[in-house]
């Protein structure tokens, strides 16, 4: 067991320094920082010598070098545009993408197992055809479109929820939190069904299907000849064995709501981690977008690692070849 | 003190902190496209960020609601001789964490912007002597005379000396700075507004100073600031009344901000001027299928190239009637004798002609550089430019890039590498020289500076010579006619293609009074907002 963490931490490790070199060998099309720094009418030596302040005039291969050297010990250096430690500026951004990504998924696993379960169950009320239909433009609608549309139904034509922003926000420790406050809830709620809505229709076509498949099962038929109630069929037998896989995949897909949360930023201005790399995509802030990077493949390794290792908790069959020599 | 003591005290305070603010005091939330990124007002020569920092900052002079110099910080100033500048410093003006405004601040702030790491170090060139007369005297001793030596004091802000000292910001902070600076993330000016709280990039609170030597034109107590990068949300939370004033509202937007009954779209025309250059320095053209020679050395094709455009097309259909053609690379509100230039005639079968004469019967082929998010519908421009010349016959390829690229592909670090291009440019200083200078000035000499923005490195020796008597000509009217013989040389060179000044466009709720300037400087100090 140990071996075998040991193996997928050094594979990780792997990955993120892969991941690493990938985006800096990118980092050289993104333009140049040094026009994003200063003004358009800065003379030449000046650039150069922000340039040089900046080591940008090292080879790429030092450059890298001098990264990783520094992010091994967890400097991220400090961004070009705001002038201020990566990692505080991450820190300050983390309580913001993390909410949304909590309350996405909620929102996304409530509503979509809701949603999932009744369209099982009357396949062939209007309603379930409802839900089919809503489950269909959740895929195929682009996030930011999905965004603006709901922002000009309720911000704009009713009024009833704010645009743009965070609300008012209550600070817990270095923590920032809107769950505190009403106006920090109502800002939630757009950004949350946003980011959600594509999970809510991944987790509700995958209840259905499991439901389906659970519902055609002996010891379901077995249960009603027993005469169980049909509520104790459903929700007590039929449901719980079709959670399992929805458990996986949500938990797998809180990586991708984190990043890809960035859309769902731009379009609120929330000011998570995913604008702060927008903007610093934008003015080439490298120190921003290679701690980004670094950090999304780091969660996205994470939990990769942590579900196979309870696969390997879950399932005898593969402790059993684990043990086995290669 | 009893309970019932500090209760009753509390009470008190509270009451006079309702009786100080005056009744109508609103909070105004301002929304804008670009981010407020540090506060130290000599990391960024940029307007937004003078904007923003002019609500706590202020300079010697002051512009007013005509861009017209007014005094500021200095009461009044005189030029004894030539070469030496007199500024009289306002009397009982103090900084927003109570120190005194002196003469050592202006010396302190003099030497500030010109140490290494600033960003404004042109504001006052560095053989300038700072001279400390008395408390209140500051004596400026040039070199040469320099009649436009304040022009951009408005935005040189000045720093309290004993502040920075304390905190251990003497230093600028520098654009590309790798340790976070004291300046950089707080502010102490003499100006209208404090700043109360200031996350980059995410929102920035000023607070009404109290203690303004002006008598406030705003009825603020506090000013939110937002930076919305997304056009769409931008336009939708003034819409939803969420912000009272955003900037720049999209151009497809501008229909609907002004329908909704709410808000109303404020038009006016900006100073930055949107031109085409043409690379005239190389012996053959990066870009282009002609081999061997470069054509835009041959003036007919600049001039083909000029009365292939259709501007008035331009305005109407890609700026939907939001710009000012121009015939000079200066805005009008900037050079007083520009109402004697006018555009030559839109001429396509013309244009067809000097290319035959010039010896393209059948056009040529040439790549084009374009932003695609710096200026208002700069990609849009560009691709009607290229349909325009298409019909003269020469086929241009387009290559539109995020600006974050095409900087550092057409500017002096990547090379000039450009063969045809289309740039924007506001003059720093709000004067000619700078234009005559930085973009037509000959790039030849390496050691200059002249010259540095001169993408398509136009040349002549004679517009130089001219350029250099109107740094020194101190008398303004014969200054405005050396100025206007540059841009007829220009002109009739057909140095650049100048298209036009882009116009302004902020949302703004009806609620509020606001006073568009044409630098586009969003100033809340002379802003009103109705309950």
């Amino acid at each position: 067991m140990l071996a075998f963490t040991l193996r997928r931490a050094i594979q990780a490790i792997g990955v993120m320094l892969a991941v690493g070199i990938i985006s800096f060998s990118m980092f050289r099309f993104a333009g140049d920082p040094v026009n994003q720094i200063v003004s358009l009418d800065t003379s030449a030596a000046e650039r150069e010598a922000v340039r040089k302040s900046l080591g940008l005039d090292d080879p790429v291969v030092m450059q890298f070098a001098r990264y990783f050297g520094n992010a091994a010990q967890f400097k991220f250096g400090v961004s070009y545009q705001f002038r201020q430690p990566v990692s505080s500026l991450l820190a300050e951004r983390m309580p913001a993408t993390l909410e949304l990504a909590i309350c996405a998924t909620i929102f996304a696993m409530v509503f979509g197992i809701l949603m999932g379960v009744y369209s099982a169950l009357k396949r062939d009320t209007a309603l379930a055809k409802i839900f089919q239909a809503v489950s269909l433009i959740g895929i195929s609608l682009p996030t930011f479109l999905i965004g603006i549309l709901l922002i000009y139904l309720f911000s704009v034509t009713l009024g009833w929820l704010p645009s743009f922003g965070r609300g008012e926000v209550v600070r817990v420790g270095w923590w920032t939190t809107g769950l505190l406050t009403l106006s920090g809830l109502k800002a939630l709620i757009l950004p949350s069904i946003t980011l959600g809505l594509f999970q809510l229709t991944l987790i509700m076509r995958l209840v259905r299907a499991e439901m389906l498949e659970v519902l055609r099962t002996d010891y379901i038929r077995f249960a009603r000849a027993r005469g169980l109630t049909t509520r104790a069929i459903h929700f007590g037998h039929a449901l719980k064995n079709t959670l399992v896989p929805v458990i996986t995949v949500a938990g797998l897909q809180f990586g991708s709501v984190i990043a890809f949360a960035i859309i769902t930023e731009t379009v609120f201005q929330w000011p998570g981690m995913g604008l702060l790399f927008v903007q610093a995509v934008q003015n080439v802030d490298i120190p921003i977008m290679a701690a980004y990077l670094l950090m999304v493949s780091l969660i996205f390794v994470t939990i990769n690692l942590v579900v196979d290792i309870l696969y390997t908790v879950v399932d005898p069959r593969l402790r059993s070849t684990l043990r086995r020599p290669a | 003190m009893s309970l019932r003591q500090s209760l009753l005290a509390a009470a008190t305070v509270t009451m006079l902190g309702f009786a100080v603010a005056p009744a109508s005091a609103q909070t105004l939330r301002y929304a804008n496209q670009g981010d407020l990124k540090s506060l130290d007002p000599y990391t960024l020569n940029e307007s937004t960020t003078h904007a923003h920092l002019g609500q706590v900052y202020e300079g010697l002079i002051a512009r007013d609601k005509d861009l017209k110099i007014i005094p500021g910080l200095a009461e009044r100033w005189e030029t004894p001789e030539p070469t030496r500048w007199r500024f009289h410093l306002r009397k009982g003006v103090k900084f927003q964490n109570g120190d005194p405004f002196t003469a050592d601040d202006v010396v302190f702030s003099a030497d500030r912007a010109r140490a290494k790491g600033s960003n404004v170090q042109a504001r006052i060139a560095a053989d300038v002597k700072v001279v400390k007369v008395d408390d209140n005297t500051v004596d400026f001793i040039l070199t040469s005379p320099n009649p436009i030596l304040h022009y951009q004091w408005d935005t040189w802000y000045i720093m309290d000396k004993k502040w920075a000292e304390a905190n251990n910001a003497t230093a600028p902070t520098p654009a590309a700075a790798t340790t976070p600076s004291f300046a950089s993330l707080n502010a102490n000016g003499t100006g209208a507004f404090t700043v109360e709280s200031h996350q980059p990039g995410v929102k920035t609170v000023f607070k009404a100073n109290p203690n303004w030597w002006r008598k406030p034109e705003h009825n603020l107590k506090e000013i939110v600031f937002t930076p919305i990068g997304s056009d769409a949300t931008r336009v939708a939370a003034l819409l939803s009344g969420e912000v009272d004033i955003m900037e720049p509202v999209p151009t497809q937007d501008i229909g609907r901000v002004d329908s909704t009954p709410t808000t109303q779209v404020m038009k006016g025309p900006e100073l930055r001027t949107i031109f085409l250059g043409m690379d005239q320095a190389r012996d053959e053209l990066l870009y282009s299928n002609i081999k061997g020679k470069n054509p835009f050395k041959d003036i007919k094709v600049r001039e083909a190239f000029f009365k292939a455009i259709d501007i008035e097309l331009i305005k109407t259909r890609v700026m939907r009637g939001l710009s000012t053609p121009s015939a000079l690379m200066i805005a009008p509100q900037l050079f007083p004798l520009s109402k004697d230039f006018t555009r030559p005639k839109f001429d396509p079968d013309g244009a067809k002609k000097l290319l035959t004469e010039a010896g393209y019967p059948d056009g040529f082929q040439v790549t084009m550089d374009c932003p695609n998010d710096r200026y208002v519908n700069d990609a849009t421009i560009c691709q009607a430019v290229v349909g325009m010349l298409a019909r003269i016959g020469v086929k241009v390829d387009l290559l539109a890039q995020p600006k974050a690229q095409y900087f550092a592909k057409i500017l002096k670090p990547g090379g000039y590498q450009s063969s045809f291009y289309l740039l924007g440019w506001t003059p720093g200083t709000s004067d000619s020289h700078n234009v005559l200078y930085d973009i037509m000035g000959c790039r030849d000499d390496p050691k200059s500076s002249r010259g540095e923005a001169n993408v398509a490195g136009y040349c002549n020796k004679k517009m130089d010579e001219i350029t250099d008597k109107v740094l020194v000509e101190p008398d303004p009217a014969k200054r405005d006619q050396l100025i206007k013989e540059a841009f007829e040389i220009a002109a009739k060179d057909y140095a650049y293609i100048p298209l036009h000044q882009q116009a302004l466009a902020w949302g703004v709720s009806k609620k509020l009074k606001v006073v568009q300037r044409a630098d586009n400087q969003v100033l809340p100090y002379w802003m009103v907002k109705e309950p």
